[in-house]
């Protein structure tokens, strides 16, 4: 505890730092899933090789990744644009098949209402397809959002400030109160974002909380007009 | 008025739901097409509002050729009802009734006043405005779709299936509620179902389609009653059409004399029709007993001599415990006594007129 006092101040930044590198990625990744996702549904063909290639993506170890992104993007070695490039691929990977997914849930039914009604393609998206994959999509998010959380650490090891520092540093110089410290703020940043998610996607989906289903239309039969 | 002129669709995979369609829908008319499963008429609808595109052959509006018209812009002036309602589940019932309206470039309040206006015509209480569908019983949303349909006014309305999903007397009342409708806006419908029932009591004109999307019949439901086209028609309309035939024809039956009594008169021979002050039938009175409450046994249907059928009147005579069916005027009084005997007279004596 008198660790933990000592080093508030470190522990505050280094927390600051891995929203900074967990938050960016994440919105980024889903910023770009969602054109890349519509787009893939609408071509079975498409889809199979985009749902193929991000399953592919998320088996390569992050740290490799980390290394590529300079040799990749042409970008300095100690650029944190590497970090937000591979942890944004990371998201997109996940997201990419959670918004194909999403998309598709949405009954066929209510598509061929808006398009029916007059409905263009990419408004019908917006204002109908999307909205209705947000339940699907707020689920992908949270696991995007809690692995993004713990990949940030591993960008430690290639010397970026975050709450993994707490783990390197912990081990080189046999600190466990900063291993401790490390891991219940990875979980507090993780938990966080993750209410955070949940709220927002509350927030947008308001019809998805109504259950209670009142008693069935009063029915009006027409009746024989028979004499008692 | 909608013209299919040697229509044809055929699909990627070599079915044509859809074989040389020739067929003129009139406009401010309902117009039903019915056959079985599968014999093209989900197809035929859907060409009218572009949602597919026909192989072969064109498709007239007014005229005016539909693949001239951008499918948006043809789909705004084209109301849709689908099975099940198809309504957005994320949108309140206001808003979903608002959607065409708001496409089109209404303003929100201009648009929810409409929804609100035309909740009220399809007989939705108002206090639904703010739930979202599933907060909605079946009924409720198959009014909420074609309240959602008509809401930019459009002069044509496409029907596919709408009343199929809810239960028979859920349905009826829809029924009965899109003929009210209908009387009041005039509407261009076109109609599907596979239910001959629903296609007869709607239609002004019912199209019968066999498999292979070939045209069987296109008449007026009594026509496709008394003369049917070939074997299939004939089977497909089914069981009792001779009898079904005459809720579409209209003939006046002599009406004969009809016992009334009041309660608490005393006993005398026959069967005596029960009446209350205002000459309303209550039931009947077997003969040899005094008119008291315990002794009325209820009548069968009603024949209401301003608007019957030969139908209605077959039908009193045939469902009352006397064997002598009540006529009543439009004001639900006795006017007379209506035996089986002089409906088919009746019949017979049209039929002369009309041969
Ligand atoms: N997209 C499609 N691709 C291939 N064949 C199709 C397609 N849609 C419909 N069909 C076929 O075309 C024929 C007519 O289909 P359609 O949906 O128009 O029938 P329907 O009369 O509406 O039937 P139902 O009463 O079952 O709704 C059927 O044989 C059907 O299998
Ligand atoms: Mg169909």
């Amino acid at each position: 505890m008198t660790w933990v006092l000592a080093n508030l101040d470190r522990l505050l930044s280094l927390t600051l730092e891995h929203l900074y590198f967990s938050v960016i990625p994440v919105v980024l990744g889903l910023v770009l899933a969602i054109p890349i996702g519509w787009a893939a549904g609408l071509r079975p063909a498409v889809r199979a090789v985009l749902v193929n290639v991000s399953g592919l993506l998320y088996t390569v170890p992050s740290i490799a990744l980390f290394v590529l992104m300079p040799v990749v993007l042409g970008t300095q070695i100690r650029s944190q644009v590497n970090v937000f490039a591979a942890l944004t691929i990371y998201t997109l990977a996940l997201l990419v098949r959670t918004v194909v997914d999403g998309l598709s849930a949405v009954p066929s039914g209510v598509v061929d209402a808006a398009t029916a009604m007059g409905y263009g393609r990419v408004r019908r998206f917006l204002e109908v397809e999307l909205p209705l994959a947000v339940p699907v999509i707020v689920a992908g998010l949270r696991v995007a959002a809690a692995s993004t959380v713990s990949l940030v650490t591993v960008a430690a090891l290639v010397g970026f400030a975050n709450l993994g520092s707490l783990f390197t540093d912990g081990f080189q110089r046999d600190i466990p109160q900063s291993v401790v410290a490390g891991i219940v703020l990875v979980l507090l940043v993780a938990l966080v974002l993750d209410r955070i998610i949940v709220y927002v996607g509350r927030l947008l989906t308001p019809w998805t909380r109504v259950t209670s289903r009142p008693a069935r239309a009063v029915a009006r039969p027409a009746s024989p007009e028979v004499a008692p | 008025m909608i013209e299919f002129v040697g229509v044809t669709k055929r699909y990627p995979d070599g079915t044509v739901a859809v074989d040389a369609l020739d067929l003129v829908v009139e406009a401010g008319k309902v117009t039903v097409f019915v056959g079985p499963s599968g014999c093209g008429k989900t197809t035929s609808l859907r060409m009218i509002n572009r949602m597919i595109d026909a192989t072969a052959g064109r498709i007239l509006i007014d005229g005016r050729d539909i693949t001239e018209i951008d499918p948006a812009q043809l789909r705004r002036g084209i109301g849709y009802v689908i099975q099940n309602a198809g309504l957005f589940p994320h949108r309140t019932i206001l808003d979903n009734i608002a959607t065409v309206p708001r496409l089109v470039g209404w303003s929100k309040t201009k648009a929810r006043a409409r929804a609100a206006a035309l909740m009220e015509i399809v007989g939705l209480d108002p206090a639904l405005a703010k739930r979202y569908p599933a907060q909605l019983s079946g009924g409720q949303q198959q009014r909420v779709g074609v309240a959602r349909a008509l809401a930019a006014d459009p002069p044509i309305l496409l029907m596919d299936e709408p009343f199929s999903a809810v239960d028979p007397v859920v349905r009826e009342s829809l029924q009965d509620e899109l003929l009210r409708l209908q009387s009041e806006l005039g509407k261009t419908i076109v109609f599907v179902t596979h239910d001959i029932d629903e296609a007869i009591k709607l239609g002004d004109k019912v199209a019968v389609f066999r498999v292979g999307g070939k045209l069987a019949q296109y008449d007026e439901p009594g026509t496709l009653l008394a003369r049917p086209a070939d074997g299939f028609v004939d089977g497909f309309v089914g069981r009792d059409r001779g009898y079904r035939g005459l809720g579409f024809t209209f003939a006046d039956v002599p009406l004969g004399e009809l016992p009334t009594v009041q309660l608490g008169a005393p006993a005398a021979p026959g069967w005596r029709l029960v009446v209350d002050a205002e000459q309303r039938p209550t039931g009947w009175l077997p003969g040899g007993l005094p008119a008291e409450p315990g002794n009325v046994v209820p009548g069968g249907s009603l024949h209401d001599v301003t608007s019957g059928t030969l139908r209605s009147a077959l039908d009193a005579a045939l469902s009352s415990p006397s064997g002598l069916g009540v006529a009543v005027d439009a004001e639900g009084r006795v006017v007379g006594a209506i035996a089986a005997d002089e409906v088919l007279a009746a019949l017979d004596r049209r039929r002369a007129a009309v041969s």
